[in-house]
């Protein structure tokens, strides 16, 4: 007699009349393959966890974002945000795009003249630039971006025993209607500050040359209007420095900022619902540009740094599951080999998670906790999957931004990166780290080389 | 142990307990270890007659119907003997 296949039994209590608030069953539909490139081979091939990024959507998603500007306004500029992902080879296909690279400090400066970016094509930003900083930022002609006062006094300090003029901008916070609003960095435009230090820049054009107006005004932004607003802030700027010195500026910089379809936690929408498109985003921030009444030679060269809506969907995040328990109150608890030590933005977002292989319609709600030993290692506090076991293996979604750079060597160590090129192909950007790869950086006294227990 | 023998089980695995209006839906393995309970089969022998149908080993099927066990008795689908 042959035997039936096995799924462990289960049985869940039908709520009639009550909406399934857990979405519909294509939110827990299988994904086998990233690319075509099967999930099982991936794992196979390069272990579990495993960052997987894929090339053809990186270049996709940045030529649907150059073309619903482009479209829209003659002069636009793309600058990779480092912080955002600054591996190198991520960072090279948008350097291969044409994207200059904002970075905020000088370990993300130092890896973008690495990758070959001439310096007059980095952008500066940060609250953070010692006088060495500067130094070489105003050798290489890079774009500096003023954060505050101490910073200009110091550049101003610095510039005074150079022979070269540094190219400069101020970083400008604002009310955008949004809350909170980002008033650490930069000058604030409506009490006066950013006039105010615009002023004492102009004050030294044998040092310096104002070269443009940055804002970055929050991240995830829902609402493409704050960017109608910021940009009319910034223009206005812009006009008032044309009128008083005659001088034109020559970019105004919107940051970054742009949402990524992944759901914010406590949103009870998915966020592919509820983001605004990068076309409404462009529409706003083009249209106000446009129709500030700039003289055509003097337009503005429009800059953006944006980075998670760049890169977010770009990215999966493969596993494995450790053990499946049920929690005192009843409720099933899954354990991935994954917690928020790599899945960092889990604390921010409901990342969409795919069970990476076949089951039955039968789906039960459990809770998805990481291997670390602590409380707040969860991946998602609710979620329907499948009736996974031990060994089976799932996707987690859009893992692509912040997660590379912010993840944390606790507890277990991080794994490797894996890059699918346009044909398919499969590259490790990144080994994973071994115990020799952290023991390397460790000294042992003398006096504690040997025990003896 | 045993469980309310007036459920009624659909072959799709649909479960209406009508001394209390719930419904519940349960799966194939499911449904096979409601039928023997009904039966007042004991535990030992709902594993083996699992381990006999179902491409499983005992400890996975033994693991699996406590926690099943646990499910049907926080339902109240399930009483123990004594009580
Ligand atoms: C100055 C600056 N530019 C750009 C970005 C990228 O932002 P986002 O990922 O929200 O697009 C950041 C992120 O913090 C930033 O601080």
């Amino acid at each position: 007699m042959s035997k039936k296949s096995y799924e462990r039994p289960y049985i869940q209590k039908l709520n009639t009349g009550t909406m399934n608030k857990f979405g519909t069953k294509t939110e827990y539909a299988p994904v086998t393959a990233i690319e075509g490139v099967p999930v099982k081979k991936l794992i196979a091939d390069y272990g579990s966890p495993v960052f997987v990024i894929s090339e053809r959507q990186i270049r996709k998603t940045y030529h649907e974002a150059v073309r619903a500007f482009k479209t829209r306004y003659p002069k636009v500029q793309f600058a990779w945000s480092y912080k955002t992902n600054y591996l190198n080879a991520v960072c090279n296909i948008f350097h291969q795009e044409g994207s200059w690279a904002e970075v905020v400090s000088m370990y993300e400066y130092q890896k973008a003249i690495q990758n070959g970016v001439p310096g007059k094509k980095i952008i500066f930003n940060g609250p953070d630039k010692s006088i060495e900083d500067l130094s070489i930022a105003v050798d290489n002609e890079s774009l500096i971006h003023i954060d505050h006062l101490d910073e200009l006094y110091l550049l101003v300090e610095l510039l005074e025993n150079k022979k070269k003029k540094a190219r400069v901008a101020i970083r400008v916070n604002m009310d955008t209607g949004i809350y909170p609003m980002w008033d650490r960095f930069g000058f604030n435009y409506e009490n006066g500050q950013a006039w105010n230090a615009i002023n004492k820049i102009m004050s030294h054009p044998e040092l310096m040359e104002l070269v443009g107006l940055h804002c970055h005004i929050g991240t995830y932004m829902l609402s493409a209007n704050a960017y109608s607003v910021a940009a009319w802030k910034l223009s206005d700027l812009a006009m008032n420095i044309q009128l008083r010195y005659e001088k034109t500026i020559s970019y105004l910089d919107l940051g970054g900022g742009f949402a990524s379809a992944n759901t914010l936690k406590g949103s009870y929408l998915q966020g592919s619902d509820i983001i605004p498109s990068v076309d409404d985003y462009a529409e706003a921030i083009t249209s106000t540009l446009l129709n500030f009444g700039f003289k055509q030679e003097n337009l503005p060269t429009l800059i953006l740094e944006t980075g998670r809506a760049m890169i977010d969907d770009a990215a999966h995040l493969l596993g494995s599951v450790i053990a499946i328990k049920r929690l005192s109150d009843g409720r099933r608890s899954i354990v991935m080999d994954f917690g928020v030590n790599i899945l960092f933005t889990a604390f921010w977002y409901n990342h969409k998670i795919s069970p990476a292989q076949e089951f039955s319609h039968h789906v039960e709600d459990m809770v998805v906790y990481g291997p670390l030993c602590m409380n707040i290692d969860c991946v998602r506090e609710s979620v329907t999957l499948p009736l996974l076991n031990r060994g089976d293996n799932v996707v987690v979604h859009r893992v692509g931004a912040y997660n590379m750079t912010q993840w944390m060597q606790f507890i277990t160590m991080r794994p490797k990166v894996v890059l699918i090129d346009m044909d398919g192909k499969t590259h490790i950007i990144r080994e994973n780290e071994t115990l020799d790869t952290i023991n390397q950086m460790e000294k042992m006294p003398k006096h504690l080389k040997s025990i003896n227990l | 142990m045993y469980v309310n023998k007036n459920l009624a089980i659909s072959d799709t695995g649909f479960i209406f307990n009508p001394s209390t209006g719930d419904s519940f839906s349960t799966n194939e393995v499911g449904k096979f270890i409601i039928d023997l309970l009904k039966q007042k089969k004991s535990k030992e022998e709902i594993i083996s007659q699992i381990v006999l149908h179902f491409n499983v080993d005992k400890v996975n099927a033994d693991k699996d119907l406590s926690d099943f066990f646990a499910m049907l008795k926080s339902y109240q689908l399930m009483l123990d003997e004594n009580e």
